[in-house]
């Protein structure tokens, strides 16, 4: 199982701030993204339809990451602070 | 270490960071420090105030790593970083980056290098209340770019 949060923009947009994701790991980074759009066909223009970034285990990471069972994942818009 | 990198709501006083990066110091003959402000006016809109999320389980992690690069790179000595969340108006204080050195080169280089990657691979996210209603703030391309030039 694999625990996976929004942040900000996209927390708002998807009207919720986690999911719990089953799903055959190892596994990548897009691999989570495209599952969530098999059982949330809803959410494709708002995932889709801006840059997002992704961190694995609280680091910052690209699409073809590697995840594995129990790794926290976490999905954002562009990070804006400072 | 007096190394210090902190995410806190409240305010800070920028005379107690100083004070800390010259306390028991000899050895550095440099200090620069940056300061970033809620200002009024933002990509169109008048603000009035800011709400600034994070991601708490990352946020000091990503902070930590910004900062061991910098001192990779750098010859500098002491670093203290701290960023505001939550709630925050018009001229409040939202973050404060100091770092010492021997020399001024590399704490005016490191201090900006801190900032141009802190605007980029810190999981912070903000929220403008504006005349024209909550509107997040966009990424910039410009602060890509900042980033990018420290690896040319």
């Amino acid at each position: 199982m694999i625990h996976v949060l929004f942040f900000a923009q996209l927390r708002e947009q998807l009207q919720t701030d986690q999911v719990q994701v089953s799903i055959d790991t190892p596994c990548t980074v897009q691999d989570i993204q495209d599952w969530m759009l098999t059982q949330h066909p809803e959410w494709k223009d708002v995932i889709e339809g801006r840059p997002l970034m992704a961190a694995v285990n609280q680091n910052m990471v690209s699409s073809d990451a590697t995840v594995n069972d129990s790794d926290e994942v976490a999905f954002f818009p562009p990070v804006t602070g400072g | 270490m007096a190394d210090l990198i902190k995410v806190q709501e409240a305010d800070f006083n920028i005379q107690d960071e100083y004070d800390a990066m010259r306390s028991d110091n000899q050895e550095d003959g440099a200090i620069v420090f940056f300061t970033g402000l809620v200002r009024d006016f933002n990509q169109g809109k008048d603000v009035t105030g800011l709400f600034l999320e994070h991601y708490p389980a990352m946020t000091e992690k990503a902070l930590g790593k910004i900062v061991e690069e910098a001192k990779e790179r750098w010859p500098i000595n002491r670093v203290r970083l701290i960023h505001r969340v939550g709630q925050l108006y018009l001229s409040d204080q939202i973050v404060f980056v100091a770092v010492s050195s021997k020399h001024r080169e590399a704490a005016f280089d490191a201090c900006r290098f801190i900032m141009d990657y802190l605007k980029n691979r810190a999981p912070f996210w903000k929220k403008e209340t504006t005349t024209q209603g909550d509107v997040w703030v966009e990424a910039l391309e410009k602060d890509q770019t900042a980033m990018e030039k420290w690896d040319k």
